[in-house]
């Protein structure tokens, strides 16, 4: 008797949970301010990356000696770089570079690593494989092994997607692998082995709709990372190379000129600082939202 | 009347490997079911009553987890020899099994008329709409008020009964020939316990299907069940008819469940009986019987030499050395008693 009063309580208190979520969905969302705030920025700087090319008034690769190196002015809000070019505008065609790496960086290594994490789940001798691979390639910190493997790809937009996929991805796998191993011990999942279903049916109807949404939060980390890395890359040469902009590469630049021109680094600097802290709000909130249960406390 | 054997089992075994090295925990069942039969399987927590019904099935993984020995024929066919494929094409459709835990025996993110469909998808090449219907059907068939609103909702806004009731609709939905349902009714409230068993022996009737009852209550053995079997420790210890379990029990240990069910005459206050100790592990199982450290009639032979399985009558057989004195004294006792 006890067990069934037990097993009623979870259930109501799981029934009222999922009402409440309903319910309450929009209050929550906006009750976790942070996350609003990471979300207003990260839809800001989305929008500026899509439509900002086409409000901006200057040509991002026109070059006017005369006048470089401009202090901020109500004609170059944020002043102008090293060739005379518009920091703004290239600041607005950079966000289109940076934050469109970061989003197929982490659309690839999310597709990759949900295939990867739930196949492992599910051999457990592809398992061994793919997660030792996994751990040699964790095993090397994210921005050496960009490096490394820009230094074999040559430096080139597509390689640094490559690269960063590379790197990225192990780390979407162990998120879904260990999500998929606790949804593979349940019930339900024997249910459908005994209902004759395929093992295909199994991981992609059932065992992979459970996994989404810790991806999705992971998925909002790898973004931020993946913005912080191609930055990294562009800025030690190895990434985005020269006339075309990105934030990394934008840095770089003004480091030379750091003493004679702030805004060559403080405005670079600001969006790749912006996007990352809205995206890691975005991504707590996320987590929160998702799992009440682990509310504060965040493993990095 | 004769009947043909369903499903016939012959030696089953079902070794685990474990870190702790291989145990056995199904040793050597043989049992047939005959169809349109209900056969009971009763016995202690962990004593392998879900284990050989998900062996039955095949459901443990054959590379990593576990081994099967012995033949499992049904319908003539022995299913171990079955390739992956085969086995697939006959789990849900002809062989179904309800599990001990309706509650997480669904899938939280599909509605439940999708789960009942996908059953429907899988073995009978229905489309969508005929799923459907078939669904709302088989849904109506378990009793829900409703069926074709019901359909439409999560698992986690039905009751407990309620998704039992579900999880009921899906193992029928293909009419399957052999139904194993393990403890269907035990995280459920009295009143629909009985619900729920009163259905399962009308879709029998109905459907003419095959069904393994698993349980450990044998007030629930006496309502649906024509045959019993007495599980310990991986082994039958007694197979009989209903009947001949309450009149006349052979083994001690189903002496022992008997005497344990709680009795609503007599004194108020008696002291529930219990079967004295605890299961030995499957780890290191006696070589003697396995029954024999609980056993009050135990001597050095029980403790030397493990028995066989014996017929006794027509319908019951027997795993113990000394049932036949335990039979005379126990009558005696019961005479003198009177
Ligand atoms: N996958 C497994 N690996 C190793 N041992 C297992 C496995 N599954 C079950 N066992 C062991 O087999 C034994 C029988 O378990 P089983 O689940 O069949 O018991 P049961 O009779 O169904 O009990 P209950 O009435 O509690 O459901 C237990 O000792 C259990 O520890
Ligand atoms: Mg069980």
């Amino acid at each position: 008797m006890a067990a069934v009063k037990e097993v009623d309580r979870v259930r109501t208190i799981k029934a009222s949970l999922k009402k409440q979520e309903r319910q309450l969905f929009f209050r929550r969302f906006f009750a976790n301010k942070l996350m609003v705030m990471g979300c207003f920025i990260f839809i800001v700087l989305g929008l500026i990356a899509l439509i900002g090319p086409m409000l901006v008034s200057y040509d991002p690769y026109e070059m006017k000696v005369a006048e470089r190196l401009n202090a901020p002015s109500g004609e170059h809000w944020l002043g102008t770089d090293e060739f005379g070019r518009d920091l703004l505008t290239r600041i607005v065609y950079g966000a289109q570079v940076s934050m469109g790496i970061g989003l197929i960086v982490t659309l690839i290594s999310s597709i990759l690593g949900l295939v990867i994490g739930l196949y492992a789940s599910y051999y457990a001798a592809l398992d061994h494989i793919l997660m030792r691979i996994c751990d040699g390639l964790m095993a090397i910190p994210g921005i050496l092994l960009a490096i490394a493997l820009m230094a074999a790809l040559g430096p080139s937009p597509l390689n640094v997607i490559i690269a960063l996929s590379i790197v990225f991805t192990p780390n979407i796998a162990r998120i879904v692998r260990s999500s998929a191993l606790v949804i593979r011990e349940q019930t339900f999942i024997e249910a459908m082995h005994a209902q004759g279903a395929s093992a295909t049916r199994i991981i992609w109807q059932h065992i992979a709709p459970n996994t989404i949404s810790p991806l999705i939060v992971q998925a909002t980390f790898v973004f931020a990372e993946a913005i912080i890395s191609e930055a990294a890359l562009s800025f030690l040469g190895a990434g985005i190379a020269a006339p075309d902009p990105s934030w990394g590469n934008i840095l770089q630049a003004g480091k030379l000129v750091i003493f004679k021109a702030w805004w060559m680094v403080v405005f670079p600097g600001l969006a790749i600082v912006l996007s990352v802290l809205g995206l890691n709000l975005l991504g707590d909130g996320l987590r929160d939202f998702i799992d009440p249960h682990s509310s504060g406390k965040k493993s990095k | 009347m004769e009947k043909k054997p369903l499903l016939e089992v012959k030696n089953l075994k079902t070794h685990f490997h474990t870190e702790r090295g291989q145990i056995t925990a199904v040793d050597g069942i043989t049992f047939h079911l005959n169809e349109g039969e209900i056969v009971g399987v009763v016995g202690e927590s962990g004593c392998g009553k879900s284990v050989m019904s998900q062996s039955i099935m095949r459901l443990y993984d054959e590379k990593y987890t576990a081994k099967y020995e012995g033949e499992i024929l049904f319908q003539g066919e022995n299913l171990l020899n079955l390739s992956k494929a085969m086995m697939q094409k006959i789990r849900g459709n002809d062989i179904s099994m309800i599990f001990q835990d309706p509650l997480s025996s669904l899938n939280p993110v599909y509605t439940i008329g999708d789960q009942i469909r996908e059953s429907l998808m899988i073995h009978q090449n229905l489309n969508k709409r005929e799923a459907q219907q078939k669904a709302i059907e088989m849904l109506g068939l378990t009793g829900i008020p409703a069926p074709e609103k019901r359909i439409n909702e999560y698992p986690h806004q039905l009751s407990g009964g309620m998704q039992q009731r579900v999880m009921i609709a899906i193992a029928l939905s293909c009419q399957p020939k052999l139904l194993i349902a393990d403890e269907p009714t035990t995280a459920l409230d009295v009143t629909i316990q009985a619900q729920i068993l009163d259905l399962i022996a009308e879709l029998n009737a109905q459907l003419g299907m095959g069904v393994i009852f698993i349980t450990h209550d044998l007030g629930v053995v006496a309502e649906i069940c024509t045959r019993v079997m007495v599980m310990y420790l991986g082994q039958i210890v007694e197979e009989t008819d209903t009947d001949c379990l309450f009149s006349e029990p052979l083994h001690p240990y189903t002496r022992g469940l008997i005497k344990s069910i709680p009795q609503l005459e007599g004194e108020r206050l008696q002291k529930l009986y219990t079967i004295d100790g605890t299961v030995p592990s499957l780890q290191k199982v006696p070589h003697g019987c396995r029954f024999a450290s609980r056993c009050p009639y135990a001597d050095e032979l029980c403790k030397e030499q493990a028995p066989e399985l014996e017929a006794y009558s027509a319908t019951q057989k027997v795993r113990c050395w000394h049932y036949k004195e335990i039979l005379k004294k126990e009558a005696v006792h019961e005479s003198s008693n009177e």
